[in-house]
């Protein structure tokens, strides 16, 4: 197998998960959107006489649905949003009430039932969630362009160039057979000096399960793109590339995977 | 789940008929009919290209139920890039001048997929979902097939909701499949030595992607496509 993440050898540090915590969404990388959009952190709800059921909401974008056109239409984004992420937050809300799950951020419960590649039945849905809410924010109106600063510096130091980062990523996302996810994500533990590097994933499967952080991601299930671009896959890549990618979102991400990473 | 010891050369296909029984006249005008002739393999090598072969009916023959826009794309561009990747992944290879059967078994290779696997899968699996379906379909089964869904599931009711519920659970990209197995035990692709006719189950079975039912060894009656691109063209997902 191809991709890096369906190694599922490659074991989930246990230093990642301490530093993380259950109780500690707060601090995740999403940081304060974390806090503002999903539940409130579970330290809170300790606090409280009772056990709340918290569920989780179907996060909008950060623009209107048809401020991404004419590159990706308002028709996607009402159905890629408004039916399919909405349903993962539907289910996801139905298969976890009244167990354990209740209680634990988004994050926890994609890296629990991840299982180590012995998927749990909330996996698909809560990692499908992620993935979605990840998504929307790496793209932007007016994407497109180059990065800049710190992130870039990173990009020519273990891609070479911009370009070869460009390349790497649109091959991803290109040859991912099927359905899933090309990503730019960082290693907090690099073994050869690199911490960029670009992994694509199956179905549901994200970066997290591996340790890495994820900066970026572009969605190759057929629901992404073919309302807009029919079968041509690689147009729609390019288009990403081009028009869409927040190269803004990817640098604050990358603040906060360094600053977690020290 | 490993393959099936037995790859049959393409001009073997009666050799099926010793473990398959009454299915055999199926599978063997099916291959016959979809892949390249027998005779040209005991000719002079040829570099023999795979064809894409049109569904059994007009493009619009599914109407309303599928339409011909869903059908010509399906069809016309996806079905047909699976055919033209293949032949040009091929060529000059010791692929080239096997059966399009052939190339799955061999390019599943135990599951550690080679490139033209995706390909030909795809290929395969298209040829036969056409196949899968007929203008005005629908109905019930009757005959053979009835007994021993009936026999297998309980009743054709049981074997519906079965299937609707294996096709609606499928995540990701992959196929649905009504599948006879040359097993009735509940072991994924065993071998029964001393089969029967007796021993032949009917199962529903899923499988991600370009997977199917043949790497198991299992004979493929029936499949619906549950990739998502074709539901994109009707109206709403």
């Amino acid at each position: 197998m191809a991709t890096a993440t369906v190694a599922a050898t490659a074991p989930l540090s246990n230093g990642f998960l301490l530093r993380r915590g259950p109780n500690e969404g707060a601090k995740s990388a999403r940081g304060l959107q974390w806090t503002k959009n999903h539940r409130q952190s579970p330290s809170s709800r300790r606090f409280g006489a009772a056990v709340i059921t918290a569920k989780f909401d179907l996060k909008p974008p950060p623009y209107p649905l048809n401020a991404l056109e004419p590159h990706m239409s308002a028709n996607t984004l009402s159905f890629h949003w408004g039916k399919h992420h909405r349903a993962y937050v539907d289910n996801l809300n139905k298969q976890i009430v009244g167990t354990e799950l209740e209680a634990k951020s988004l994050e926890d419960i994609v890296i629990q039932t991840y299982n180590n590649g012995d998927l749990l039945p909330p996996f698909n849905n809560a990692a499908q969630i992620w993935n979605h809410d990840f998504f929307w924010e790496s793209m932007k109106p007016g994407g497109g362009g180059k990065p800049s600063g710190e992130l870039l510096k990173l990009i020519e130091r273990d891609f070479g160039s911009f370009e070869k980062l460009c390349e790497e990523l649109r091959a991803a996302a290109a040859t991912q057979f099927g359905s899933g996810w090309a990503w730019l994500a960082f290693n907090p533990r690099p073994s050869d000096g690199k911490e960029l590097l670009v992994v694509k994933s199956p179905n549901a499967v994200n970066p997290l399960v591996l340790g890495y952080i994820p900066l970026l991601t572009i969605d190759v299930w057929e629901h992404a793109y073919y309302l807009d671009y029919q079968n041509r896959r690689p147009d729609y890549i390019s288009i990403f590339m081009e028009k869409l990618v927040s190269w803004d979102a990817v640098s604050a991400k990358l603040e906060v995977a360094k600053a977690q990473a020290a | 789940m490993a393959a099936a010891a037995t790859i049959s050369p393409p001009c073997a296909l009666l050799s099926y008929q010793g473990l398959r029984g009454a299915l055999v006249s199926t599978r063997t005008f099916q291959s016959a009919k979809n892949q390249r002739q027998c005779g040209r393999a005991v000719a002079a090598p040829i570099s023999a290209k795979f064809d894409l072969k049109p569904p059994p009916y007009p493009l619009d023959a599914l109407e309303p139920h599928m339409s011909r826009d869903t059908i010509s794309y399906h069809w016309g561009k996806h079905h047909r890039g699976y055919v033209e990747n293949l032949n040009m992944q091929i060529v000059g290879t010791d692929l080239d001048g096997m059966s399009l059967e052939d190339i799955i078994i061999l390019s599943y290779n135990k599951g550690d997929i080679l490139p033209s696997f995706n390909n030909a899968a795809q290929i395969w699996n298209h040829d036969f979902f056409w196949e899968s379906m007929v203008p005005n379909g629908g109905g019930k089964p009757s005959g053979d097939l009835l007994e021993l869904i009936e026999r297998d599931f309980g009743s054709f009711e049981k074997f519906s909701a079965k299937f609707r519920s294996a096709a609606s659970t499928q995540f990701g990209s992959g196929w649905v499949w009504l599948a006879y197995k040359a097993n009735r035990l509940n072991v994924g692709n065993a071998i029964n030595p001393r089969p029967s006719d007796e021993d032949k189950k009917l199962v529903v079975v899923k499988s991600p992607n370009a997977v199917n039912p043949l790497v198991w060894d299992y004979l493929p009656l029936l499949t619906i496509d549950l990739w998502e691109f074709h539901l994109f063209t009707e109206s709403s997902s």
